[in-house]
């Protein structure tokens, strides 16, 4: 449970950390809070030369919440995102699904970016990101530019992001006033990735439904969202549990994921329903 | 001299002795990080051994490629098998007669096994040497499943034994069978079998888990070239044990042997074996030079040093029609993994297991037991409970389910019926132990009325209405268990580890200024054996636990014993405690007559003093005598205040319990929700009753998550699946359930203090709680057995067959 050898690099700014990647090109990785990437490389299974390090670079940091969107720097950690108030009250469903993220110490290390750059089918916030039709900006060489989170994944590990290029800010728009909203993960214990879990947003505006763990991406499924819409709840889990793909782990087995997964997505779907003002 | 402390009761709580919820000593430094574990040794100069692993369950090693390894900085040595075979040593004897390989000799029999050791300046260093050996493999058939191995044409595991037909505990009837053992009155059992009214018939599973414990195995060897001595520091469950062991298979001779067991993080069964590492540190610091440290991480500790249970346990129940049980059949596939290493009493091959008719006055009884290799880790320890109780108690608590589903009855009921009854004791058993004593119907009456168990059933009765009728998807369950334990081995006359007699020992010196220090041949792992068996002493000598010193675990000083597992503590070095005492209290009477100026008989204890007989006015407290015994010529008594004794009990020690636990299951996802969990222990004399509370917590805790979660699981190809702590479940204070503990006390006759040890009780009792809370839920729906863990989607699954999903 050592890592191989690596180069430790800490910037300070963005520009540097570029260059960093640049000069290394797939030898080098960014890290944010470790949580994920730290223990993929004590079990060796990543192997990384030039280490850079984000957490001097202040740019990358905060919550800033205005009338129509909230915009979160990638390197705010899981926990700043429990505790702002702004936030929570902007968009009530973050602190509420960050709650089921792990356990206090890993929140305190992991970052709303790391948790959705790299694709891991088993994170919370890329799932949540897609139901809030967040959009990630991501930087390189050439400059940023923006991807949709319900078009960032592409498989286990895979995005649409260079390997070059940084995230640096989430951006999300506001739902409506009084939406109803609801995070609901069933895992077996505190600290454990989901067996199911489903945010779902409803308003005025319409209700957007996506998935965690379900599949090897996040599933953002539009059909059950327009039933939700349309108050039919039965339709909209039927249309969610159609769009996921999950496999057997130690969780269990496939029909079981499927049966908590229709559970799950129900008591979200409920859940938003009732808390929705109008 | 008149003491400022006047009342008896003063004086008596003023000794903090038996009885006393005296706060643990132990704290004050486990609680500040200042322990002292085994990786916390750091020595001048010391080298870092890492394992090379085999990533196959069963394949042959056709080569070992060194030089890439060696070529690294800071990588010193590279061992292998071939390197320890002019030693003897690429092979080491397991505590179970068995042997194991101590490296990878020609083959592999479980993923995770050590195949070369590799000896760096730090960690680091040998971790990048462990990646850069070239090991070749050529993969076998694998066996995970005992029932495949012993078919006829399933593949040779132990080459090594191969047209062996006698093993250590009698005949192998197949080349991948280790043992048989038998107990009980076969004839006669099937005679009942065949007779009986009713006839409950079961297979129940125990599955292989592991004891985890926090701290995992590790050593430091040191041999100084110098002295020729050899100083090994280890997370040893049992130091002279090792010590022997060592001398025994390196003929380094005993004296120039010194094993060390600093603290330790847990053991729990898991470090009382033998292990790789340990003779690889040996072999490296004499190859060396240099002190050598081994430490696991968790992966290591979980794939590969010793699991623990693995049992089938197929049972046939007979009784008349009215309830009362007259026969208990039972056979057990005993799944070993690659090697024997169970760590139990030498002819005990199925530990304990025969204490199987638990609590009940079962009149005719048959066990056979047989051992099986599979490519899976070696182990089968006592996790947590004495040598195989654990499995026995959750076998029967079972079986007691099936027959009240057989014979329509309530389940408390039935054991009530069939319990041992007070004046039966001492209570010979069917499979040949002989019970010390038992109140079992006063602490079940007790039980369920704390619980109130009338209205339980009552309520279950109209959730199962409500479920019926839609209303609700959760159901309720009341798990019931009773269990009677077997501890304190143990008697030398049945009882060894290879050849080493199961004595223990304490020896106790009183300081010229009525302080004292203790030793014992235990060694905690953190049960508070520092605040507990000063107790004993206070209570027994009469000096406040407070001034007494207790150490353990350094072998050039504690007297032999062989060391902590199995609750034995109490029962066995806690008796031997309590005799040294009377020794010295025995020579204490001289010395306060000849003070007090009376013959020998006219003095008589008094809490912390001897007092004149009829006149305690005049008396010398234990602080004066001490001075005496060093500083004043007294005629006939040699100087000093000191004794040691080493004590060999007559008997075990059956403490007992009941313990419900009443449970809420969501039909749909699997979860659970504990609503209640009652624990009543009866060990006996209670000589620390926190201490005890808090190993009830903490062995329930284990209990809950072998019942609900925990495993240790393999695919068909061998794979290890559950080698970390995101899936191998160990709760958090989340899920730990509350616990509600209480307790009778019956103390055990053959005793000198009548406390018969609590460690284990818990673990043994509260996974048949938890466990027959999950299938009473279902009792009503149809469902007769399944089995562990009970995690969600198991649960799910039972709900699933049963048809409640629609
Ligand atoms: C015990 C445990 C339990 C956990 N349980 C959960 C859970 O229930 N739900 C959940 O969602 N998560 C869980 N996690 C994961 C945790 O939330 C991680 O911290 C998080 O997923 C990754 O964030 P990080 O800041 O630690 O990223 P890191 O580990 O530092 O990085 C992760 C990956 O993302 C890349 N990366 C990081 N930041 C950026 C960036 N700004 N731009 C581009 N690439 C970047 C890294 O190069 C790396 O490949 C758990 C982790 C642990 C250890």
């Amino acid at each position: 449970m050592i890592p191989a050898a690596f180069e430790y690099h800490r910037p300070a700014d963005l520009a540097s950390a570029l260059s960093i990647l640049n000069t290394h090109g797939d030898e080098a990785r960014v890290v944010a809070g470790g949580h994920s990437l730290i223990p993929m490389m004590k079990l060796r299974m990543t192997e990384i030369g030039h280490l850079v390090d984000l957490q001097d670079i202040a740019s990358l940091r905060g919550i800033e919440v205005t009338s129509d969107s909230v915009v979160i720097g990638a390197m705010t950690t899981q926990h700043e995102l429990i505790t702002s108030d702004a936030l929570a009250t902007a968009l009530p469903i973050i602190r509420e699904a960050a709650l089921l993220i792990a356990d206090p110490q890993v929140r305190y290390m992991g970052t709303l970016g790391g948790n959705v750059a790299n694709g891991d089918p088993g994170n919370d916030m890329p799932g949540l990101m897609q139901c809030l039709d967040a959009r990630f900006t991501v930087e390189g060489a050439d400059g940023p530019r923006e991807i949709k989170a319900r078009a960032y994944y592409e498989s286990a590990y895979f995005t649409a992001r260079e390997e070059e290029e940084i995230l640096t800010k989430v951006t999300i728009p506001l739902p409506a006033a009084g939406h109803g909203f609801a995070y609901e993960k069933q895992k077996r214990k505190v600290g454990d990735y989901a067996t199911a879990a489903c945010g779902v947003i409803v308003s005025g505006d319409g209700a957007s439904v996506a998935m965690t763990n379900l599949a090897d991406t996040p599933i953002w499924s539009e059909q059950a969202g327009t039933a939700l819409a349309a108050g039919d709840v039965d339709g909209a889990v039927a249309a969610a549990l159609a769009a996921i793909d999950p496999q057997e782990d130690m969780r269990g087995p496939i029909a079981f994921k499927r049966h908590v997964a229709g559970v799950v997505i129900r008591r979200a779907m409920e859940r938003a329903l009732t808390r929705a003002k109008g | 001299m008149k003491d400022e402390v006047t009342s008896t009761e003063e004086r008596r709580e003023n000794l903090k002795g038996m009885g006393c919820a005296r706060k643990r000593v132990e704290d004050v430094r486990f609680t500040q990080g200042k322990g002292n574990y085994v990786d916390d040794i750091k020595m001048d100069g010391m080298l870092f051994g890492d394992f090379v692993r085999s990533p196959y369950a069963h394949a042959r090693v056709t080569s070992i490629n060194k030089e890439a390894a060696l070529a690294i900085p800071g990588v010193v040595a590279v061992l292998t098998a071939e390197d320890l075979a002019p030693l003897g040593l690429h092979w080491m004897p397991t505590l179970a007669g068995d042997k194991q390989m101590v490296l990878a000799d020609g083959k592999v029999l479980f993923q995770g096994q050590e195949v070369a050791f590799v000896v760096a300046n730090d960690r680091y260093a040998a971790s990048d040497g462990v990646e850069a050996v070239e090991v070749d493999y050529e993969d076998l058939p694998v066996v995970t499943d005992p029932f495949k191995a012993l078919e006829p044409d399933a593949p040779v595991l132990r080459e090594d034994l191969e047209g062996q037909t006698e093993g250590a505990h009698g005949p192998r009837k197949h080349h991948n069978h280790i043992f048989t053992w038998e107990q009980g009155d076969e004839a006669a059992t099937e005679q009942v079998m065949s007779t009986a009214d009713v006839v409950a018939e079961e297979m129940v599973y125990y599955h292989r888990t592991h004891p985890n414990p926090l701290e995992t195995c590790g050593c430091v060897a040191s041999m100084d070239k110098v002295t020729g001595k050899l100083t090994l520091y280890g997370t040893f469950q049992a130091p002279h044990a090792i010590r022997t062991i060592v001398s025994l298979i390196s003929s380094i001779p005993e004296h120039k042997i010194r094993v060390v067991s600093p603290d330790i993080g847990g053991g729990f069964g898991n470090k009382v074996g033998a292990y790789s590492g340990y003779v690889c540190s040996v072999v490296a610091s004499i190859v060396t030079g240099k002190p050598v440290k081994w430490v696991e991480d968790k992966m290591d500790n979980l794939m590969s040093t010793a699991f623990a249970r693995d049992y089938w346990m197929k049972g046939k129940i007979a009784a008349t029609k009215e309830g009362k049980i007259t026969g208990l059949h039972c056979h057990v596939i005993g799944d070993h993994g690659g090697f024997d290493a169970c760590a139990d009493p030498t002819k005990f091959p199925a530990g304990f297991f025969n204490i199987c008719t638990g609590s009940y006055d079962i009149p005719t009884a048959y066990l056979s037991v047989d051992g099986v290799y599979t490519n899976k880790a070696p182990g089968g320890v006592a996790y947590r409970c004495s040598f195989r109780v654990t499995e026995a108690a959750y076998f029967i608590e079972r079986m007691i389910e099936v027959l009240a589903i057989k014979l329509d009855m309530d389940s408390a009921e039935l054991r009530r019926i069939n319990f041992i009854k007070k004046e039966q004791f001492p209570y010979q058993s069917a499979l040949g132990w002989e019970y010390d004593s038992g109140d079992y119907h006063t602490a079940w009456d007790k039980a369920l009325e704390a619980v109130d168990y009338k209205a339980l059933r009552a309520e279950q009765a109209q959730r199962i209405e409500d479920f019926k009728a839609g209303k609700t998807r959760k159901l309720m369950g009341v798990g019931l268990s009773f269990f009677t334990e077997i501890v304190g081995a143990g008697p030398v006359k049945n009882c060894d580890i290879l050849g080493l007699g199961m004595f223990d020992s304490c020896e106790i010196r009183i300081h010229p200024t009525g302080s004292a220090i203790a030793r014992l041949g235990t060694i905690s792992q953190g049960q508070g054996h520092a605040t507990a068996f000063a107790q004993i002493i206070a209570s027994e000598i009469g000096i406040p636990a407070d001034d007494i010193t207790l150490e353990e675990g350094d072998t050039d000083t504690a007297p032999y014993g062989l060391g902590t597992y199995g609750s034995r503590s109490m029962p066995v070095a806690g008796a031997a405690t309590a005799m040294a005492s009377r020794k010295i209290k025995a020579k204490a009477q001289m010395i306060a007559a000849y003070l007090l100026e009376v013959h020998d008989d006219d003095v008589e204890f008094d809490v912390d003093r001897f007092a004149v007989k009829g006149n305690p006015e005049r008396f010398k407290t234990m602080k004066e005598i001490a001075f005496a015994a060093y500083n004043q010529a007294i005629p006939g008594v040699e100087p000093g205040l000191e004794a040691v004794s080493y004590y060999d009990p007559p008997n075990m020690t059956y403490p007992f319990g009941a313990y419900i636990c009443v449970m809420e299951l969501d039909v749909d996802t699997g979860e659970h929700e504990i609503r209640k969990f009652y624990a009543l222990d009866d060990c006996g004399t209670r000589v620390n009753p926190m201490i005890i509370e808090g190993q009830v917590h903490g062995g329930a805790t284990e209990g809950y998550a072998i019942a609900m979660g925990q495993e240790i699981a393999y695919d068909e190809m061998g794979n290890h699946k559950t080698a970390t702590l995101m899936d191998f479940f160990v709760p958090t204070a989340m899920e730990t359930p509350t616990y509600q503990t209480d307790f009778t006390v019956t103390p055990s006759p053959h005793h000198p203090i009548g406390a018969k040890g609590v460690g284990e009780s818990p673990n043994v009792g509260s996974v048949p709680a938890f466990s027959n809370a999950v299938h009473d839920a279902f009792r009503a729906f149809g469902l007769v057995q399944s089995h562990m863990p009970h995690d969600h989607w198991r649960v799910w699954r039972i709900a699933d067959e049963l048809g409640l999903h629609g």
